[in-house]
C-alpha cells in the first residue's frame, strides 16, 4: 500500500516536471535576480529585491519590455547565504542569463572568476570587490556607481568640509565602526592612507559578525576614545544596534555617518526618535516624488503585481533596487544598439555595460531627474567613481542634506590598481583580457 | 526475492567477517560505484554536478569525519566547521607557497595539519565527557574562527579577507579554479571520497575501530581490558580531524572556489552534526544518507516546487522548505531514533526474510 503511494507520487512529480520544462518563453531576455527575502538580512533584502523586480516589470507592463523584447525576470532566493547564492548561480546559468546581480559580497567573490569563463557579466552595484573597478583585469565585472573606497574618501572629504578644510583634519580622531568581515574591512587601507596624508588619527572598532547585536563593550571603547567623527561600514542588524549604542553613550548623531548600506529606513527607525540626526551616504534619492517611481506605482504596485507593501515604495533601499534595474535596462538598450540584435546575450550586455553612459538628460527622460548622479562606464574604468550625498534621518524619513560629493579619485585609483594587480598575482593563470574595447556610444 | 542469502556458503573466516557478507550487497556497491563514476558524470548537467553532487560528497566526507568521533568513539564535537577550516586554510597556504606541487597532494597533506590541531583540542577529552567535551570543542570552534578572521597571514593579507582558489592542473587538465569543468571536479572529489570512505571502513571494522567502540560503550570497561584511553581518544580526534580537514579543503577548492571565514562558523558544525544524527550515529552509510537528507532535500524542494507549476514566489518556497525539512527531520527521528541508517538496515533485513515476517 505504502509502496503504491510512493510510486504514484513519484510518477506524478516526474510527469509534471517533464510537462513544465519546455514552458520557457520564446523571444525574451532572461534576467535572474538573486534576492534575499529570507534570513538575517531580509530587512534590507526585501525592499532591494522588490525595487529591482518592480522596475523591470514596469518596463514589461508599460513598454512591452525593451526594444520590443519582453524581459523574463525571475528571482532566486539566496537568504544572503553564499552556499545558496552559488547554487542559484549554477541554477540560472543554464538559462542564458544576460547579467547576474549577486547582492552579497560573499557570493560576488565566489562568482567573479567564473564570469569570464561562463561569459556572463556581473553587476555588483557599489558592493563586492572594489578592485574589480579595473576593467583591464576584470572585463566581466561592473560595480558602478562607486566603490567602498570612494565612499570612505567622501566621508573624509565631508568631514574636511565641516571642519573648515582638509588641512584642519590634522590631529583629529576619526573612528571606523565596521562589520568584521571582508565587506566591513574594505575601507581600512584607504582610510589609513588618508590618515597619513591629512594627519588625522584613525581608530578602528570591529564588530564581529556573531556579536552584531551585542556591541556595548565596543562602544565603551568609543566613549573612552571620543573620536571626533565616526564612519560606519555596517550591515543588517548591526546598524540599528550601533545607533542605539551611540545614543546610549550620548555620541552626537550629526557626527555619525553610515555608508550606503548603513542607511536604510529600517536601519535608523528601530533606534527610536533619538536617532534623529543620524547621517548616511547614499547615491540614490529617496521618496516617491519622481515620475519613474510614480510609473512603477501605477503600472505594477497598484495592479498588485509587486511583492512590496505600498508604504515601502520610495524607501532608500527600494529606490536603490530601482536604480540597479535602471542600470540594467539602460545597458540592455545600449547593447541592442551596439550589437544590432534585439535578443541580446551576456556577451552583448558586457559590451553594453562597458560603453554605458547615463547622462543627466537621459535621467530626465526616464523620469529620474536628480535621482542619481549621471554615470559613465568605460573600458578601463568599470566603476565611474561617481558622486554620492549625505542624507539625514529626521525620525521618519531620510532627507538630502548635502550636495553631491565626488570621491577623492586620485587617492582611490592607485589603491584600485594595486589591489587589482595583487588579485591577479594571487590567482595564477588569471586570463588576460581578450575582449576588444568598443567605442563609447 | 532477489535479496537473500540462501545458497551463499561461507567457507573461511575472511568471508565470515567481511564487511559485505552478502553477494547482493557487493553487487549493489559495484553498481553504485559504476553509476557514480561512469554514468552520472556523463548524463548530469553542470548544475547537478556542481551544486548538488559535489557538495553532497563533500558533506558526506565531513559527516564520516564527525561520525568517527561522535558515532564510533562517543565523543561529542562542535568543532567540525573549524577543523574543516584548518584544512582549507592549510591547503591554501601550502599551494601558494609551493604552487608546483600537485594540488591533490596538498589536499591530503592539509588533513595532517587539521589532525594535529584536532588532537591538540582533543586533549581535554581524557578528563571530560559529554556536554563538557562539547563545550571544550566549541571553544576550539570559536578560537579557530577568530584566527581565520584575525590572522592576515592565513589569507595572505588579502584585502577582502577571503581565500581565493588559483587554477591548478592534473595531467594538464585544470581541476581547480574557474576554468575547471564540473565534470573533472566531480571525478576528483568522488575519487578522494571513495578512497577515504574505504579507508574509514577498514579502520572502523578493524582493531582500531573496536577500540573506539569499546571506549564509546563504556570507557571504564575498555580501560580494564587493556585499552589505553588517552591514545585511543586522541587517535579518534586526529583521524576525525584529518577527514574534516580534507573535507574542508575539498569544499573550498572543488566546490566554492574561494571562501571567507564565515563559511567555517559554528553553523557549519551544527549542520554536519545534524547530518550525523539524522543519518545514524556509528554508520558510514548513514553519513551519506544524512548528507543527502539535510543537503539535497532542500534543493530538491526548491527546484521541484516551481517545476511542478506551483505559482509560488521563491521566498515563499524558501520558507516552506524550512518548515518541510524541519518536519521531516522530526518525523524520521520519531519513526527511527537511530537514524536513516537503521531504517535502511531494517529494510534490508525485511527483504532478507521476505515473504515471512520473521
Amino acid at each position: 500500500m505504502k509502496l503504491k503511494h510512493l510510486l504514484l507520487g513519484t510518477a506524478l512529480v516526474a510527469s509534471t516536471v517533464v510537462a513544465a520544462v519546455p514552458a520557457s518563453a520564446q523571444n525574451s531576455i532572461y534576467i535572474p535576480l538573486l534576492t534575499y527575502r529570507t534570513g538575517p538580512f531580509a530587512v534590507s533584502g526585501i525592499p532591494i529585491g522588490s525595487g529591482m523586480a518592480d522596475y523591470l516589470n514596469m518596463l514589461n507592463e508599460r513598454d512591452g519590455g525593451i526594444g520590443g523584447v519582453r524581459l523574463n525576470v525571475e528571482e532566486c532566493e539566496t537568504g544572503y547565504d553564499t552556499k545558496k547564492g552559488v547554487e542559484c548561480y549554477e541554477q540560472v546559468k543554464s538559462k542564458n542569463p544576460i547579467v547576474i546581480n549577486p547582492y552579497s559580497t560573499g557570493i560576488t567573490l565566489q562568482i567573479i572568476p567564473k564570469a569570464a569563463v561562463d561569459k556572463i557579466p556581473i553587476l555588483s552595484m557599489a558592493y563586492g570587490l572594489s578592485a574589480s573597478a579595473d576593467g583591464q583585469n576584470f572585463p566581466w565585472i561592473f560595480n558602478p556607481p562607486a566603490t567602498y573606497w570612494d565612499g570612505a574618501s567622501m566621508f573624509v572629504k565631508y568631514v574636511g568640509e565641516k571642519e573648515g578644510g582638509l588641512d584642519k583634519l590634522k590631529g583629529k580622531k576619526l573612528g571606523l565602526v565596521y562589520l568584521d568581515a571582508p565587506y566591513g574591512k574594505e575601507p581600512i587601507p584607504l582610510l589609513e592612507a588618508l590618515a597619513k596624508d591629512y594627519g588625522f588619527e584613525l581608530k578602528l572598532y570591529p564588530v564581529p559578525a556573531a556579536e552584531a547585536q551585542n556591541q556595548s563593550s565596543l562602544w565603551l571603547n568609543v566613549r573612552r576614545d571620543r573620536p571626533d567623527w565616526i564612519y560606519m561600514q555596517g550591515f543588517g542588524a548591526m546598524n540599528p544596534t550601533a545607533i542605539k549604542e551611540a545614543i546610549k553613550i550620548n555620541y552626537p548623531m550629526n557626527k555619525f555617518i553610515g555608508n550606503w548600506w548603513s542607511g536604510g529606513d529600517d536601519d535608523a527607525r528601530p533606534a527610536g526618535p533619538q536617532a534623529k540626526g543620524y547621517l548616511s551616504f547614499t547615491f540614490n534619492q529617496t521618496g516617491t516624488n519622481f515620475p519613474i517611481i510614480q510609473e512603477i506605482i501605477k503600472h505594477v504596485v497598484d495592479k498588485g503585481k509587486s511583492q512590496v507593501q505600498k508604504d515601502k515604495v520610495g524607501e532608500t533601499f527600494y529606490n536603490r533596487g530601482v536604480l540597479n534595474s535602471i542600470i540594467i535596462a539602460e545597458a540592455i538598450r545600449n547593447a541592442q544598439k551596439i550589437s544590432g540584435k534585439k535578443e541580446i546575450n551576456g556577451e552583448d550586455l558586457r559590451r553594453g555595460l562597458e560603453t554605458l553612459e547615463i547622462t543627466a538628460a537621459r535621467l530626465k527622460e526616464l523620469g529620474a531627474e536628480g535621482f542619481a548622479s549621471p554615470m559613465k562606464v568605460t573600458c578601463q574604468d568599470h566603476n565611474g567613481h561617481n558622486a554620492a550625498f549625505v542624507s539625514e534621518w529626521d525620525g521618519t524619513k531620510w532627507n538630502k542634506v548635502s550636495d553631491w560629493i565626488a570621491p577623492i579619485k586620485e587617492k582611490v585609483n592607485p589603491l584600485i590598481e594595486q589591489a587589482s594587480k595583487d588579485y591577479v598575482g594571487a590567482n595564477a593563470g588569471w586570463p588576460k583580457r581578450s575582449e576588444p574595447c568598443d567605442k563609447s556610444s | 526475492m532477489l535479496y537473500r542469502e540462501a545458497g551463499q556458503y561461507k567457507t573461511n573466516y575472511a568471508a565470515d567477517v567481511s564487511v559485505f557478507p552478502l553477494r547482493e550487497d557487493r553487487v549493489g556497491l559495484a553498481v553504485i560505484l559504476f553509476l557514480a563514476f561512469c554514468v552520472v558524470p556523463f548524463i548530469s548537467n553542470g548544475f547537478m554536478l556542481q551544486a548538488v553532487l559535489i557538495p553532497f560528497l563533500v558533506f558526506s566526507l565531513a559527516a564520516i569525519a564527525l561520525n568517527i568521533l561522535t558515532g564510533y568513539t562517543g565523543l561529542i564535537s562542535l568543532g567540525t566547521g573549524a577543523f574543516m577550516g584548518v584544512g582549507a586554510y592549510a591547503c591554501y597556504k601550502l599551494t601558494t607557497f609551493f604552487p608546483q606541487v600537485n594540488i591533490i597532494i596538498w589536499v591530503i597533506a592539509s588533513g595532517f595539519f587539521s589532525a594535529a590541531v584536532g588532537a591538540l583540542f582533543g586533549l581535554p577529552s581524557l578528563r571530560i565527557k559529554g556536554f563538557y567535551l562539547a563545550v571544550a570543542t566549541l571553544a576550539a570552534q570559536f578560537f579557530l574562527s577568530w584566527c581565520f578572521i584575525r590572522v592576515p597571514w592565513l589569507y595572505n593579507n588579502n584585502v577582502s579577507g577571503a581565500i581565493e582558489v588559483p587554477t591548478r592542473t592534473l595531467f594538464g587538465i585544470p581541476i581547480t579554479g574557474a576554468t575547471a569543468t564540473p565534470f573533472t571536479r566531480y571525478l576528483v572529489v568522488l575519487t578522494i571520497v571513495v578512497v577515504m570512505t574505504w579507508i574509514a571502513s577498514n579502520l572502523v571494522h578493524g582493531r582500531i575501530g573496536r577500540m573506539w567502540m569499546a571506549v564509546r560503550d563504556m570507557d571504564l570497561a575498555a580501560e580494564l581490558i587493556g585499552i589505553r584511553l588517552l591514545p585511543t581518544k586522541l587517535l579518534a580526534f586526529a583521524v576525525s580531524s584529518f577527514y574534516c580537514g580534507v573535507a574542508g579543503a575539498l569544499l573550498v577548492f572543488f566546490w566554492y572556489g574561494g571562501a571567507e571565514a564565515a563559511v567555517f562558523d559554528v553553523n557549519q558544525s551544527f549542520f554536519i552534526l545534524f547530518m550525523v544524527i539524522v543519518g545514524g550515529l556509528g554508520s558510514l552509510t548513514g553519513s551519506f544518507f544524512g548528507a543527502a537528507l539535510i543537503f539535497i532535500l532542500p534543493i530538491a524542494l526548491r527546484v521541484l516546487a516551481p517545476a511542478v507549476g506551483l505559482p509560488l514566489h521563491p521566498s515563499t518556497v524558501e520558507q516552506l522548505q524550512f518548515m518541510i525539512v524541519g518536519a521531516l527531520i522530526i518525523f524520521f527521528l520519531i519513526v527511527e531514533p537511530h537514524g536513516l541508517a537503521r531504517l535502511w538496515q531494517i529494510g534490508k533485513q525485511k527483504l532478507r526474510v521476505w515473504p515471512f515476517p520473521y
